[in-house]
């Protein structure tokens, strides 16, 4: 089970009108892949964010599907355009079920 | 050493599958391109990847793709178990076809992106990184 999942993003917390502007995100996970053994030689059974989705007031910027070669605590960086002001949703959906989600609010100014 | 005929038969057969297993791989890989492109003719030009030459520790390689005017773009660790790494899909709000994120690659070699273009055509990159230890555990 993925334990102490936190996502961190970064957005600029105001932008003109149809600028285009970078976005980071982070989120700590282990990101199990299923290739490794524990010191008993089981093999310890895949566990990661299969899919990650930026959002902003409902339409979509970016949706990634993940693969077990992603590294731990998945890294992604990408560019939205700001048409207006609004809200940045990010999503990540675990394996497990698990929906890790969080917001940024974002001006024009 | 003398070769009986039972010990040419064992070394043909281990050779045999030696041969096999990067073969395997790169089937799968082939089979994930095939499911990307729906079997269509890949261009060289229109996409850049970005990756470092040298790995030191293939837990964490960071990777950059970008390709202007990219739908979807793919990608591959050939060399990997499993040869997928991700897949970008932008959305009409996206500033850039471009992403970068940090991959795991199990020993030397080729990175490979994809990119599908808006118009429908593709696109292909590829870097050969050098992993000095590997990410797969083991």
């Amino acid at each position: 089970m993925a334990e102490n999942v936190t996502p961190r993003v970064r957005v600029p917390s105001s932008a003109a009108a149809g600028e285009v502007i970078t976005i980071k995100t982070l989120i700590s996970h282990v990101m199990e892949s299923g290739q490794r053994k524990n010191s008993d030689g089981t093999l310890i059974p895949r566990s990661i964010i299969n899919r990650f989705t930026c959002d902003f007031n409902g339409q979509n910027v970016i949706d990634v599907t993940l693969e077990p070669a992603i590294s731990t605590n998945p890294y992604f960086e990408f560019q939205a355009m700001v048409p207006e002001a609004g809200t940045y949703t990010f999503t990540w959906y675990d394996d497990d079920g698990s929906v890790y989600t969080d917001t940024k609010d974002i001006a024009i100014g | 050493m003398k070769f009986t005929r039972r010990d040419t038969i064992l070394i043909a057969a281990g050779a045999t599958a030696t041969a096999m297993l990067p073969m395997r791989a790169f089937a799968a890989g082939e089979d994930e391109i095939a499911a990307f492109t729906g079997g269509a003719a890949i261009g060289d030009s229109g996409v850049t990847l970005t990756a470092p030459e040298i790995a030191e520790n293939g837990n964490t390689v960071p990777v950059e793709v970008n390709a202007p005017g990219a739908v979807s773009i793919m990608v591959l660790a050939l060399g990997n178990p499993n040869p997928g790494v991700c897949t970008f899909n932008f959305g009409p709000l996206a500033g850039a076809q471009y992403g970068s994120t940090r991959i795991r690659l199990s020993k030397t070699q080729t990175v490979t992106a994809i990119a599908k273009m808006a118009d429908g055509s593709f696109a292909q990159a590829s870097s050969e990184v050098k992993v000095t230890i590997g990410g797969c555990g083991g």
